[in-house]
């Protein structure tokens, strides 16, 4: 099997695992983590397609897709636990299903 | 000489939108309505350099695709772009009433954040419904997604943190996915313009897989019905321009996408047992949407569910679509095009009449103070405009004649019968029978006799005018329709790039 398979698959497989767990998961912090590993998936996949043709140099644009890929999904992300700070501070809930009922 | 005029429409609202950021909130507000103005003013512009020239390219750099960025402009573009243009510049100028008669501790702090985030948010749409590069689409998704995020969470109560959690979830997992289908199909066919791409794709696995994984995405985003989870309690706890922004505007950005994708990169790879299966979750979320509307008792969270069955009609064009393959010399059925028409007209139609809904609701909801129906009571007879946009814009998404709404209806049911799927039309007919059930359900209590002397708060005029003029839009597209219908099928937006398509 070729790097580049392997790469690929390992990366599908996070991208999944990471799907799962946002599904699955109750605790927001966890849900960011979730889809943290999807993105990583994403990453891994991408880097691995900018060596899919070995006997040529690596191609440049799916790293320039990854490098931008990672500062969307760290802007997100900062933005996304900012929000979860704010939720426990305002209402002391790590879950977003907890009493929904209130109000 | 190099016209400007895409590039400008791109900058101008995001050059706004710093400037708002620095500057003092008096002048924000100020700096935010010049940009809208300008903003609209270039749309309109560019629509009617569509209309004289045709479709409009621009090479951002003076890189040529493929290693480039293009942007494009054609019918599809013009349509949204006018729609973003007319919604946006009223939400504005609401807005403006709006935080400056708000003076609680959480309106506040909306009113300083609002202008740099909404203007931001403009700017990334505008730049949505003009590229031509998978992977620049995402990053726009992304802003998109995020300011439309921003501007839910600004006034910081209970109800919006939890929404805007749910959103931003749900947004970040659809981009993530739609990301991942453009990986794939960078790494079968090495571009990432739609145009290359529409004449590269075949109909293999990697494009299936690519296909499911961005249709999935979008639609997550969109909030089709079963996906629509995050969005009635987005659009129900905001402040009014912003619901007005998120479910006229926001929402219409994915589905944009979707028909991009599936008409002219995916031309060749549809199947018809997928557009059935779009045209059943679009059934599904009338049926749902218009149920779960009758049940409310407040009256934000009933235009909300009523947002998440009029997208449903937006998706009865998949099907059609689907059972005429455009590609490979196929017939160019009529069916289709009627079926696009209608869609993209039912998109056009449902903004409009909904930013002009959630405008009004703001308005009774700031006169009476509170969003329980029964709080409003009588005010019928002391905000009659208000009433009057309301009722205005409820008869368009109800779709009778002569709105932009019951265009976009008969067209859509028009087509589906012509291409034989007659199944739809009992629940594009009923659909519109629900929508008057909890339009009706809605405007009751406002002429309920009500206590004549509580204590309304005063509401600014410009607020007042704004929800009309909103309402009066819905229903002037419906006596202009073929204008606009005509501007839509510049360029050919419903035939596969590459496919050698004759004129339709």
């Amino acid at each position: 099997m070729s790097p580049y398979l392997l790469y690929s698959i390992a990366g599908m497989v996070l991208f999944a695992f990471g799907l799962h767990g946002l599904m699955v998961v109750a605790h927001i912090l966890r849900k960011i983590i979730a889809i943290n590993i999807m993105a990583g998936g994403i990453f891994l996949f991408l880097i691995s397609v900018a060596a899919r043709n070995f006997d040529e140099f690596p191609d440049p644009v799916p790293q320039a897709m990854l490098l931008t890929g990672v500062v969307v999904a760290l802007s997100a992300t900062a933005f996304a636990v900012a929000l979860a700070r704010r939720i426990y501070t305002v209402t002391g809930q790590v879950e977003l299903d907890q009493g929904e009922e209130k109000e | 000489m190099i016209d400007l005029s895409m590039p400008l429409i791109i900058l101008t609202p995001l050059i706004g939108s710093l400037i708002c950021f620095v500057t003092r909130r008096q002048w924000a507000v100020w700096i935010g309505l010049v940009t809208a103005a300008l903003t609209t003013g270039l749309s309109i512009k560019l629509i009617w350099m569509l209309v004289t020239e045709g479709v409009q390219t621009y090479a951002l750099g003076g890189w040529q695709a493929p290693l480039g960025i293009h942007l494009r402009a054609d019918g599809l573009s013009a349509i949204h772009l006018f729609m973003t243009a007319v919604v946006g510049l009223a939400i504005s100028v609401y807005a403006h009433g709006y935080f400056g008669a708000h003076h609680d501790d959480g309106e506040q702090r909306s009113a300083e954040m609002f202008w740099p985030i909404w203007l931001f948010l403009w700017g990334g749409l505008n730049a949505l419904y003009l590229s031509n590069d998978l992977f620049n689409l995402y990053v726009l998704l992304e802003i998109v997604g995020l300011a439309g995020v921003g501007l839910l969470t600004l006034t910081g109560t209970r109800a919006v943190l939890i929404a805007g959690m749910r959103y931003l979830l749900a947004a970040m997992a659809g981009s993530l996915a739609y990301l991942l289908g453009v990986a794939l199909l960078y790494a079968a066919h090495s571009t990432l313009d739609i145009e290359l791409l529409g004449g590269l794709v075949q109909a293999d696995r990697v494009a299936v897989a690519a296909l499911t994984l961005m249709v999935m995405g979008l639609l997550l985003k969109t909030a089709l019905f079963p996906l629509h989870f995050w969005l009635p309690p987005a659009h129900a706890s905001s402040t009014a321009p912003v619901s007005a922004i998120l479910s006229a505007l926001v929402v219409k950005a994915s589905f944009y996408l979707i028909v991009r994708l599936w008409f002219q990169v995916f031309g060749h790879v549809v199947t018809v047992e997928a557009g059935q299966l779009l045209g059943m979750l679009g059934a599904g979320a009338i049926v749902w949407g218009s149920i779960q509307a009758l049940r409310q008792t407040r009256l934000k969270m009933l235009i909300a569910y009523s947002t998440v069955a009029q997208l449903g009609y937006l998706f009865f064009l998949f099907p059609v679509a689907a059972a005429f393959p455009t590609v490979n010399g196929g017939t160019m059925a009529p069916w289709l095009v009627e079926a696009g028409k209608g869609s993209i007209y039912h998109a056009l139609s449902h903004a409009i009449s909904k930013a002009s809904i959630f405008l009004s609701a703001g308005i009774l909801l700031h006169a009476a103070g509170s969003d329980h129906m029964d709080r409003m009571r009588g005010l019928a007879d002391r905000l009659p405009i208000t009433v009057f946009a309301m009722a205005l814009a409820a008869v368009n998404l109800m779709g009778l004649p002569p709105s932009g709404g019951f265009i976009a209806k008969w067209l859509t049911a028009h087509a589906v019968i012509g291409a034989g799927q007659w199944w739809w039309a009992p629940v594009i007919v009923g659909g519109g029978l629900l929508t008057a059930g909890y339009m009706f359900a809605m405007l009751r209590p406002v002429f309920l006799p009500g206590d004549p002397h509580q204590p309304l708060r005063p509401v600014p005029r410009s607020m007042e005018f704004c929800a009309l003029a909103m309402a009066v839009v819905s229903i002037l597209i419906g006596i202009r329709a073929a204008d606009l219908l005509d501007v839509l099928m510049i360029g050919q937006p419903f035939v596969a790039f590459g496919s050698g398509g004759g004129p339709l």
